[in-house]
């Protein structure tokens, strides 16, 4: 029960918010209420885990279509617990930077964030193919409208690409759907067994390859990402993203063995040219946007290494560094909003200097940005050493991959804190323009907190996982 | 004395769709002839809608007391679960478009409008209860000739007389071909009655090959495959919107029901030739519905063309020869008439607002302007595009999965790339309502309030529950479809 109300808590808010002709800051300020309701529910539903016991808990299922094996069936594994946690959090988050900012046609937004959420936590608590296909791809319609209606100049380019990647990548999953179900005689995701199909696997890759993105899919990611409104940036680069995480751990590592055994060389490969890549693409772009962009292409690259490891040190890691870099990821973008508010542009060239005489800015950036260069001590460090230690297992050269790309993380960060907060002031850096205010504060601060407890704590995360240490032994027995 | 003569049993409860909607038809033509003009629209639309609201109960009660299939009339037509179902979809959808019409404007003929259409209905009945190729023919004339005059009703509009024209040629000839297709077949049988059509058990017969290829090809214009599709667009855009949004739903659904009986009851052993031919025809459809739609500018075409794809999709269902595609082929139909009638209705909403043809440059800002018509057009475009949350995601997945349970794992790839290639025209449409806005495209409106419409508004909302219905009632509508498709010899 508890997983089904956290699933349609957002979408009878996303309802309630359309319908209502309440004035535009109530609006925002109802939806604001509605994701911190979700937050508290998801804190619930975490204390109600049993972590120690793992395995798949708060779980429901009702006959969907008989017939077929379909049903609607939900439950939340320790992993998943986690990813639904920064879920809520930053989708939180983002909508309180929406409401700060007031944005236009409030009604018809914050119903599209609201269901945004809703569709990402189903997709995280889904226990059945079918549910978790048509949860993937609800995400899309809300985000599509988002990018296109409140995008920047580029919008409709960017909209149109990053429509066709993930159709393209979830139309071959529902045919990967479709063909696994039918030959399993269920779409459940507990009951069925395991496929040797390695066309079935290559569907379910690639629309999460898509989806994540990592590197010869990421085409759409550049547009995509500097044309959102930032907060759903935010949430793109943050959560939606993780959702391939979630397709990897939950269907293509338990369900695929032996593709995955076949194809592993192939895909740590392409992982580690997306941290490579995407680490040095972050160092080299012009604008602020692009930075935290490349680096969600590198990070990302950097946790399908951790999967592909898919030994306990790489899971854990792999999740972990989710978890950090959802927070990461959602925090840098949301400054990087409120910088681009101070001076009306993204571009490294105008910026400069800001640090004087605004101290608070200063400091949250700082500190958020010393958590994203793996800072030793921060949980990002935790995460990117257990990914390192996971990967070697599958060879040094791999390690020797993710350890460039931490030096490359610091290079790109560091870029980024002195382009903003150092040198001499910019172009459009203004005089007056203010120190974050308390409201902004109040958003960035709880991401910021979250990772520093973590950073104390990182087992919190990657010992409860998978329930103790076996992750992989977890994963290879089909998550029953 | 003369002996009286042996009359045949007439089990009237299974003709009592058919002669309901006959009946509410007459009733239209009595209005038309003896009411005052401000009186008929009104008395006809509700008679018009009596009569579906009777027909659909009486269709309920035909499946209800027909647990096996019969034949009655010396074996012409058949009482069975299918036809009952298929009545019920077609009288549900007639009395859906009875409130999409009621706001057309038209100078005169608004009763008879109602009396063709009730009629049109009431041929479509008897056509899906067919059992022999001559109540075949016979129903497909009925309906198809109420059509040619619906088409061409408003005798003010040019585009309507030309489509009415095209339509009458090219829906004549379809009706020629599948006649003289039938007439092949007995000749190569001696039979008309389709079981016993194939208790002749002729398949090396090549007159009963081509008959069988003709018939096809005849009932293939009904259904616009391509290539038999050439009418569609062009008749699609000049009829009144409403007769438009009643045959992409009816016509359709009557067709399709009407070819997976006759191929599976009396062409059941020449399955290997008629399988390939409808696999054929279904990937031509789906590939070329889908890229003429990707350069329609105007909605209707568009639309148009996105039923013949549809039309595709719902050929593999048929082509699967097995019973889990002719499930998926019935439950198909629910969602996408929905969506279909909730399309064009949106679209004649806008075509009255603007006194024009509706064209995607005239969508821009509709979104926002009108918040109803606006998200019920998203909904039906996402759910012809397969998108959770519509019916149409599960008439897609049950294809596929009938399909690929057949071992047709091509057709099933083949699907899903014409799925890809929908989406950049129906992702269009929603671009184009809310994306745009109208002073981008010097948009002159009509002038005045937007005329108020609250019978269109109706029947776009249940358009929009039963899309949205469908999705999450899945498994009601498949028991149902599957004691439909108990009829069948699978």
């Amino acid at each position: 029960m508890l997983t089904t109300a956290l699933i349609v808590l957002p979408f009878a808010g996303a309802l309630v918010v359309a319908i209502l002709p309440l004035p535009r800051t109530s609006t925002a300020g109802l939806s604001f209420l509605i994701a911190l309701m979700e937050v508290a529910l998801w804190i619930v539903a975490a204390g109600r885990y049993d972590f120690d016991a793992g395995g798949l808990q708060l779980a429901t299922s009702t006959e969907w279509v008989k017939s077929l094996g379909i049903s609607y069936s939900v439950g939340f594994y320790g992993f998943s617990v986690w990813l639904t946690g920064v879920t809520v959090v930053v989708s939180a988050a983002a909508i309180g930077y929406a409401l700060w900012v007031g944005r236009d046609r409030p009604r018809a937004y914050h119903a599209l964030m609201l269901g945004l959420t809703g569709a990402v936590v189903a997709t995280f608590a889904s226990q059945d193919l079918l549910l978790f296909y048509v949860s993937f791809e609800a995400m899309l319609i809300p985000l599509y409208v988002l990018v296109g209606v409140w995008g920047g100049e580029n919008r409709a380019t960017a909209t149109l690409t990053f429509v066709v990647y993930t159709m393209v990548g979830s139309l071959l999953m529902l045919a990967a759907v479709v063909a696994f179900g039918v030959t399993q005689g269920t779409f459940s995701l507990v009951d069925s067994g395991t496929s040797d199909n390695t066309w079935i696997f290559l569907g379910f890759a690639v629309a999460f390859a898509i989806k994540a993105p990592l590197f010869p899919f990421h085409g759409w990611l550049p547009l995509a990402y500097r044309e959102a409104p930032i907060e759903v940036t935010a949430v793109l680069s943050g959560i939606v993203s993780k959702t391939a995480v979630f397709g990897f751990l939950r269907i293509a590592l338990p369900k695929f063995p032996e593709p995955v055994h076949d194809l592993r060389g192939l895909i740590l490969v392409l992982s580690g040219a997306a941290l490579v890549y995407g680490s040095v693409l972050a160092f080299r772009t012009w604008d602020l946007r692009g930075i935290v962009a490349y680096s969600s292409l590198a990070q990302m690259g950097l946790i399908t290494l951790g999967i592909f490891a898919a030994n306990d040190l790489g899971l854990d890691g792999a999740v972990l560094q989710s978890v950090n870099h959802a927070l990461i990821s959602a925090s840098m973008f949301l400054l990087v909003g409120m910088v681009e508010r101070r001076s009306g542009t993204g571009d490294i060239g105008a910026l400069g200097g800001m640090a004087r005489g605004r101290p608070v800015l200063a400091t949250v950036l700082l500190v958020a940005g010393m958590v994203a260069l793996a800072v030793p001590g921060s949980a990002t460090f935790a995460g990117e050493f257990l990914i390192m230690a996971g990967v070697y297992g599958q060879g040094w050269g791999y390690a020797v991959v993710v350890a460039l790309g931490v030096v490359l993380a610091a290079m790109y960060v560091l870029r980024l804190i002195s382009a903003v907060l150092h040198v001499r002031p910019g172009s459009a850096v203004r005089e007056e323009a203010l120190d974050l205010r308390l409201g902004e504060l109040a958003l960035v601060l709880p991401l910021v907190s979250c990772l520093l407890v973590l950073s104390f704590w990182p087992a919190l995360v990657s010992q409860s996982a998978f329930a103790g240490d076996a992750a992989a032994k977890v994963l290879g027995q089909g998550l029953r | 004395m003369i002996a009286a003569i042996q009359t045949p049993h007439v089990d009237w409860l299974a003709l009592s769709p058919s002669l309901a909607l006959l009946a509410a038809s007459g009733l239209c033509l009595f209005v038309a002839a003896l009411l005052p003009e401000w009186l008929r629209r009104a008395f006809a639309a509700t008679i018009a809608f009596g009569g579906f609201a009777v027909a659909a109960g009486l269709a309920i009660a035909v499946f209800d007391h027909s647990p096996t299939a019969e034949t009655l009339i010396a074996d012409s037509m058949s009482r069975d679960r299918l036809a009952a179902l298929t009545q019920l979809i077609l009288a549900a959808t007639g009395a859906v478009i009875v409130f999409v019409s009621w706001g057309e404007r038209r100078r005169g003929g608004a009763a008879e409008y109602y009396a063709l259409v009730t009629a049109a209905v009431a041929g479509m009945a008897f056509f899906v209860s067919a059992a022999n190729l001559m109540t075949l023919f016979l129903g497909l004339e009925w309906f198809s000739l109420c059509l040619y005059v619906l088409v061409a009703i408003d005798t003010d509009r040019a585009t309507s007389l030309e489509a009415g024209l095209k339509y009458v040629i090219v829906g004549g000839f379809g009706s020629a071909v599948l006649l003289f297709g039938s007439a092949l077949v007995y000749g190569a049988t001696g039979k008309l009655g389709f079981s016993e059509i194939a208790a002749a058990n002729a398949s090396s017969d090549a007159f009963l090959v081509a008959g069988l290829a003709m018939i096809l090809a005849g009932l293939m214009f009904k259904i616009s495959a391509a290539p038999f599709h050439m009418w569609t667009p062009d008749v699609y855009q000049g009829a009144p919107t409403s007769v438009t949004a009643f045959m992409s739903a009816a016509t359709k659904t009557a067709a399709f029901v009407v070819l997976l009986r006759l191929v599976n009851t009396a062409f059941s052993s020449e399955s290997d030739i008629w399988t390939i031919a409808l696999a054929v025809i279904a990937c031509i459809s789906l590939a070329w519905g889908n890229l003429a739609a990707l350069a329609q500018r105007d909605v209707k075409r568009l639309l148009a063309y996105s039923s013949i794809s549809h039309a595709g999709f719902m050929l593999i269902a048929v082509e699967t020869a097995t019973s889990r595609g002719a499930e998926a082929l019935l439950y198909y139909l629910v969602p996408y008439s929905a969506m279909s009638v909730g399309a064009f209705a949106v679209v004649a909403a806008r075509e009255r607002e603007l006194a024009a043809p509706v064209t995607l440059e005239s969508l821009a800002g509709f979104g926002w302007e009108r918040p109803l018509y606006g998200s019920a057009m998203w909904l039906f475009m996402l759910g012809f595009a397969g998108f959770p949350l519509t019916g149409g995601l599960f008439g897609k997945f049950f294809v596929f999965s009938a399909a690929y349970d057949a071992g047709q794992w091509w057709l099933v790839l083949f699907g899903v790339a014409a799925t890809m290639v929908s989406l950049a025209y129906y992702l269009n449409v929603v671009r184009w309502m809310y994306m745009r806005t109208a002073a981008s495209t010097r948009l002159v409106a009509v002038g005045g309030a937007p005329p108020r419409d609250p019978a269109l508004a109706l029947s776009v909302g249940a358009a929009a529950v039963v899309t949205v219905g469908s999705f999450f009632i899945v498994q009601p509508i498949l028991d149902v479809a599957s004691d439909a498709v108990a009829s069948l010899p699978f």
